[in-house]
């Protein structure tokens, strides 16, 4: 009968199965050989992998990081397009006009809202959903089919049919929460700073959960069976082994979608640009699609060094938290040639 | 979890799926319902959830008095093409980073991170002129240029996964039977990695379809206008008008419907075999 420390044991041994090391002290799995493969004659080897890397290189090159980088060097300088006769050097005071703009506060706030008020609902809807779709049942593919739809629409079009659903007057969530008796007068959602906020995480919610649906169910089904046999002749009940197999077991796929969520969910003004465009009174903007708003008004410097603001948080924030869930990517490390 | 259900258990699971489900589904339903509406009866009280008449004339508005049949047709051309190609691409570049160990791998794979990381914005500004440089603004050539470099980098982490999930000795096999590298990868292992391959092709189309800002920038005549960009026009006018607006909206979504209905399976596998691996 296994034991505690057994199943322990199993669950370390899996973990590092599914770590993306493919040469180190895993068990033998597949691809295991490739460190082992004759080498090819070396010049021709660096020469087919240049030739397949060019076409992806170069385009990449010249038209994404071209540009970024030149973007990046406005931020740095008077770049008006009110007056493009000046374009000089001007140092840090693009950001410092960000930072002392007075609605700066608001969008920091609103995009923490947003960040962190999307994902744990998407995290904790996503999970549930993986949880209950793992096991089959009748049309269970359609289910899947239906409910992950969302995630092919732009978030621009999301944005618009939400402004339709939430609209004050002829919106039919007001008409929905009447009927119920919920509310007596018609909400004026995103007319009104207090709610325009939750109507767009709303939204949000509703096009994110897939993601963390279809990572976590994938991540669920390599969970080999007999570790929840052995819970259950351990007698363990259904939260415990939820917590002390489900979770561990598949931490690194959490771990990973999380970041690659918070990162995407940071960079995406789409929705709120098509739902609410930032109002009422810049009331639902957030860093990305307030550097629209000062683009627009032709402020190619200062929005560049938003620009520069949110790709340098999202390094901090991506180092640490690849940093604070390292303990469950040592196994990989180690072996790294 | 896996292993026996109670009842209630059972009666749970079920209650929280079809509400989820409810909730998913409404909002497009919606939208359906009050493009299928007379125009007038989109405004009347009390609102209707299955209209009395049915009317299409929504729909022949928009084919009338915008061009939005010249819109469908370029956001289709663009789409397609754009995502064909960079399905070509980052199969070249997938194909030697799961194969391959060498020293700027790592870099190269930090580098197709980054592109996720930077906003849209920062790079519209030097894009537009270098595009006005290259004489490809307002042209649907320069349009796909640009969507194939944003296609890339995902496309290409995606396909990577794909690549890893199939055993090198599937290749080494055909390479000692005789057939060169080019053979082995052409003829054994692309029509293995299809359902992969139709996955990343419908991934990146669908991201080209739904692409906003950059059409936006770029595309400025009405003949050459993309699909979202009409969509932003309408709602730059200071009205809505929720008629037009929600005919315009399902049949955007429409053909995306169809790709996702015909593929999600291979696109589940896909999101998963890139993105976990990344």
């Amino acid at each position: 009968m296994p034991t505690a420390s057994e199943t322990t044991e199993t669950t370390k041994t899996a973990s590092a199965r599914s770590s993306r090391n493919r040469k180190g002290g895993a068990p033998p799995t597949r691809g295991v050989e490739r460190g082992r493969r004759r080498p090819e004659f070396t010049a021709r080897r660096g020469f087919l992998i240049a030739a397949f890397m060019a076409p992806a290189a170069i385009f990449v090159a010249v038209f994404t990081y071209y540009p970024m980088i030149a973007g990046s060097q406005m931020a740095f300088r008077h770049w008006n397009l009110t007056d493009l006769s000046d374009t000089s050097w001007v140092g840090l005071k693009n950001f410092r006009d960000v930072f002392a703009d007075p609605a700066w506060g608001t969008v920091l706030g609103n995009t923490a809202v947003w960040v962190f008020g999307s994902i744990v609902p998407q995290l904790v809807i996503g999970f549930a959903l993986a949880l209950w779709l793992r096991r089959k049942f009748r049309f269970r593919g359609l289910y899947q089919a239906l409910v992950f739809f969302p995630w092919a629409i732009s978030g621009f079009l999301i944005g618009i049919l939400f402004r339709w659903l939430f609209n004050s007057e002829f919106g039919v969530v007001n008409d929905l929460l009447q009927k119920a008796g919920l509310i007596d007068e018609p909400v004026a959602w995103l007319a009104d700073p207090k709610t325009a906020m939750f109507a767009v995480v709303v939204a949000n919610v509703w096009y994110g959960v897939t993601f963390f649906t279809i990572m976590i169910l994938a991540a669920l089904q390599s969970i080999p069976e007999e570790l929840y046999e052995a819970a259950a002749l351990d007698g363990a009940g259904k939260a415990r082994t939820l917590f002390q197999i489900t979770i561990p077991y598949i931490r690194i796929t959490l771990a990973l979608t999380v970041l690659l969520r918070v990162i995407w969910i940071f960079n995406f003004p789409d929705l709120i640009f098509g739902m609410t465009g930032g109002g009422p009174n810049n009331e639902t903007h957030i860093v990305t699609t307030w550097m629209i708003k000062i683009t627009q008004q032709g402020d190619y410097g200062r929005a560049s060094a938003l620009g520069l603001i949110v790709v340098a948080t999202l390094l901090v924030f991506a180092v640490f938290f690849l940093l604070a869930t390292r303990e469950k990517r040592v196994d990989k490390r180690e072996v790294k040639p | 979890m896996i292993g026996k259900e109670s009842t209630a258990g059972r009666a749970t699971k079920f209650t929280f799926l079809g509400l989820w489900l409810v909730f998913t589904v409404f909002p497009l339903y919606w939208i359906t319902i009050t493009s299928l509406k007379a125009p007038g009866d989109i405004f009347a009280f009390p609102i209707a959830y299955w209209p009395e008449h049915f009317s299409l004339e929504n729909y022949s508005g928009l084919f009338g008095k915008a061009d939005f049949g010249v819109y469908l047709t370029n956001s289709l051309l663009v789409a397609t093409v754009a995502g064909a190609v960079a399905t070509v691409i980052s199969m070249l570049s997938a194909y030697v980073l799961a194969r391959f160990e060498f020293r700027t791998k790592s870099a190269l794979l930090m580098a197709a991170l980054v592109t996720q990381m930077i906003p849209t914005f920062i790079a519209l500004g030097p894009l537009y002129l270098l595009m006005t440089d290259l004489k490809l603004v307002d042209n649907r050539l320069g349009l796909i240029l640009v969507y194939i470099a944003v296609c890339i980098p995902f496309c290409t982490v995606m396909l990577r996964g794909f690549f890893e999930n199939i055993p090198d000795a599937l290749e080494e096999a055909a390479m000692i039977d005789g057939l060169s590298r080019f053979g082995a990868l052409f003829r054994v292992l692309l029509p293995v990695m299809r359902p992969g391959i139709v996955a990343a092709f419908i991934f990146n189309f669908v991201n080209c379809w739904n692409e906003l800002f950059l059409s936006v920038t770029l595309m400025n005549s009405d003949s050459n206008k993309t699909v979202p960009t009409a969509l932003n026009g309408f709602i730059s006018s200071f009205n809505i008008d929720w008629g037009s607006m929600s005919a315009a909206a399902v049949l955007t979504i429409l053909p995306t419907m169809v790709l996702f209905a015909f593929a999600s399976r291979h696109i589940v596998q896909g999101l998963t075999a890139g993105a976990v691996k990344g």
